[in-house]
């Protein structure tokens, strides 16, 4: 891509006006929904002007989600690993227990201002699921949640929780009764109830100013992480490591360091039975580029265009896209993305949550699996940065079965 | 805003077969009727026999469903069918060739291929333009590109003579239609319904000022569509619109075909028999 040789001053100046991440990104709705995403566009960047909005963030982020969120030194694996010092960010400590929330804040407020009286999101972990519900019921506002069929059976803990928050979980039996479903059919509900529903989509994907309003949300674990680093350390991390399904928590982390080219930047894609077994998720090792759910992104896909269906055993790695500002900063060559495969992610899990007394979800196993492959690999004063992203409670079911454990 | 500039004056020659049977309508003194069917539902040889068949049982416009794993406008119906249809091993090349097919037997039903984009986006747009030509296809109806991506697919298609018809929604208002018209060819689909295809019954009274509000910027016939299900209701839409659209109705009877556990081979008849109902509505 001659695009990637050329040099550019700044990796953090998209989208362009197309919505647009060089090729990525743009706005591939029906015509019922562009006007709406058009009002978002123009509604998000009036709310960006208004101080009184981010203050409002700040509040609540504050006081209700519990930010900052604690850079934690992780001594014991990095003694035993032998190699990089190890810290996490530790969004798992966020109220409802992933970073989900931080994006959730920001658009339910954004809803409000434009006076939109519902909402709906899809799910797939359930984290973003649980947030939205606990943002609805601290604003009083109908919630519904679409979320695979699949993904309802093995998570069923936020399942219940969103229930007990006042959400409605529409259980959705189409397709592969996944995440990509759970957005079909989110989507399907947006285009028949414009008029008074705000859609919170929970990942970097998705019409423009999606993937760049989930993304400044997301910002503040990246921004966080600089000013802690430095009291820490005295300098900014050497290498980032993120999990990635749409791509939203590793986007928070990575886009404020993506003009420091000292710092290396990783992605860790859910690998699942293996890249090479065709059952996977990991859109950009193993898909290539193609426009689903109002973005063009790194996709699975057949040779005719048809999505492929994932797998992993992460629920909410299992999907068959990347947001368009990954699929860009991996062509740019920015940004690294690398494979873990379940096994490698469940014996992260186990090993975290013996080694540091932190259950982490699923998902941010395979940004741990991932560390435990590089930290001995580098010397003892380079500095590596994972987002633990998610707490492993809701994966516990998961994870016993897998052990042969009847809870 | 003038007709002149609100209205897409397509510069590139199209194959004239889509104005030509609006205009034939227009003698007639009636509206058309506009059949969807999803390629390759249930099999190849199924869904190209009720291809075949629907000139003769009365449809003036086909649309060619070219089925996609995530139709996101689509309801259930079309949903269903469209995996049936993948299910048996469509593809976007075997729609072209049923296309072809069908153009070797009607040198004048228009033909228009509807769907998504990423088959389309994944077999290359220019390779695509090239053979949809070839099969003797008149219109595309893309519904995830919108004015906005117009670069994609719309501009290019135009400049190969292919139609490029526009989707107008009940949130398309009148500041944003000449958007919409701008680079429409073809006619105007205007989509009688929020929501997807198939799901609530369209209101004659409401699509009658809709298709008026269009009208006023636009010489385009006006195709009306989403939520047309019945004889009856074809006919009264056909009354108030340039043509009816009846997709979701059709595609259940293949279905309810199958579900009663129906010989393939008898399937065309019980689809056709629905359409030429359809026809009926519409000519009465």
């Amino acid at each position: 891509m001659s695009e990637a040789q050329a040099k550019i001053n700044t990796f953090r100046a998209g989208p362009d006006e197309t919505g647009r991440f060089g090729m990525f990104g743009g706005r591939f709705v029906a015509e019922t929904l562009m006007p709406l995403i058009l009002d978002v566009q123009q509604a998000y960047k009036d709310a960006k002007a208004d101080p009184s909005y981010q203050a409002d963030i700040d509040y609540y982020a504050t006081h209700y989600v519990g930010r900052p969120s604690p850079l934690y030194f992780a001594r014991r694996m990095t003694e035993e690993l032998g190699g990089a010092k190890i810290y996490f960010k530790r969004e798992e400590l966020n109220h409802t227990g992933s970073h989900k929330i931080n994006n959730v804040m920001g658009q339910i407020l954004l809803a409000r201002r434009m006076g939109k009286t519902r909402i709906i999101a899809e799910t797939g972990a359930g984290q973003h699921g649980v947030a939205t519900a606990t943002a609805c019921a601290l604003f009083n506002m109908p919630c519904k949640v679409y979320m695979g069929s699949v993904d309802v059976a093995r998570q069923s803990p936020n399942v219940f929780r969103m229930k007990l928050l006042g959400a409605e979980v529409e259980a959705v039996e189409s397709g592969s009764k996944t995440l990509k479903d759970a957005l079909n059919e989110a989507m399907r509900d947006w285009v028949a109830n414009v008029e008074d529903t705000f859609y919170i989509i929970g990942t970097v994907a998705g019409p423009a100013p999606y993937p760049e309003m989930v993304r400044d949300f997301q910002c503040v674990i990246g921004n966080e992480v600089r000013e802690q680093m430095m009291e820490a350390e005295g300098r900014l991390p050497d290498t980032l490591v993120a999990c990635v399904g749409g791509g939203s928590n590793a986007m928070g982390l990575f886009h404020p360091f993506l003009d420091d080219p000292e710092v290396k930047i990783i992605g860790v894609e859910a690998a699942g039975h293996g890249v090479e077994t065709g059952e996977h998720a990991a859109s950009i090792t193993g898909g290539r580029p193609g426009v689903l759910h109002g973005n063009r992104m790194h996709l699975l896909q057949d040779e005719d265009g048809q999505v492929v269906e994932p797998y992993s055993i992460s629920a909410g790695l299992d999907y068959p896209g990347i947001g368009p500002e990954h699929s860009w900063l991996h062509d740019m060559g920015r940004v690294d993305y690398v494979p873990a495969t379940d096994k490698e992610a469940v014996d992260a899990f186990q090993y975290c949550s013996k080694m540091e007394g932190i259950l982490p979800a699923l998902e941010s196993a395979h940004a741990i699996a991932h560390v435990m492959k590089l930290a001995p690999t580098l010397p003892k004063d380079h500095i590596i940065c994972m987002n633990m992203s998610g707490r492993g409670d809701k994966d516990v079911n998961t994870i016993a079965e897998l052990m042969g454990v009847s809870l | 805003m003038s007709m002149a500039e609100s209205v897409g004056a397509a510069p590139y020659p199209d194959s004239g077969r889509i104005a030509a049977r609006f205009a034939k309508l227009k003698a007639e003194g009636r509206g058309g009727l506009v059949t969807y069917v999803s390629a390759g539902d249930p099999d190849y040889d199924t869904s190209l026999e009720i291809l075949k068949g629907l000139p003769g049982a009365g449809a003036d416009l086909i649309e060619l469903g070219m089925p996609f794993t995530d139709p996101m406008a689509d309801g259930p119906a079309i949903q269903a069918a469209g995996l049936r249809a993948l299910e048996g091993g469509q593809t976007l090349k075997k729609t072209l060739a049923m296309a072809r097919a069908v153009r070797e037997q009607d040198a004048d039903v228009p033909l228009i291929l509807m769907g998504y984009y990423n088959p389309i986006y994944c077999y290359g747009v220019d390779a695509f333009l090239e053979d949809a030509k070839a099969a003797g296809i008149d219109g595309l109806i893309i519904v995830d590109l919108p004015p906005e991506e117009d670069e994609e697919l719309c501009i290019p298609a135009l400049r190969a003579g292919v139609n490029f018809i526009r989707l107008a929604t009940p949130t398309t208002d009148d500041h944003r239609l000449p958007t919409v018209l701008n680079n429409t060819s073809g006619f105007v689909y205007y989509v009688s319904i929020l929501g997807i295809t198939g799901t609530k019954t369209v209101e004659a009274d409401a699509v009658r000022e809709a298709v008026e509000r269009i009208k006023r910027h636009t010489d385009l016939p006006v195709a009306v569509g989403f939520g047309v299900k019945t004889p009856e209701s074809a006919k009264a839409i056909s009354k108030v619109a340039d043509a009816a659209v009846v997709g979701s109705a059709i595609v259940e009877r293949v279905k309810s075909a199958l579900d009663e556990g129906v010989e393939k081979s008898a399937i065309p008849a019980r689809v056709l028999e629905f359409v030429a109902s359809l026809a009926q509505g519409v000519r009465s």
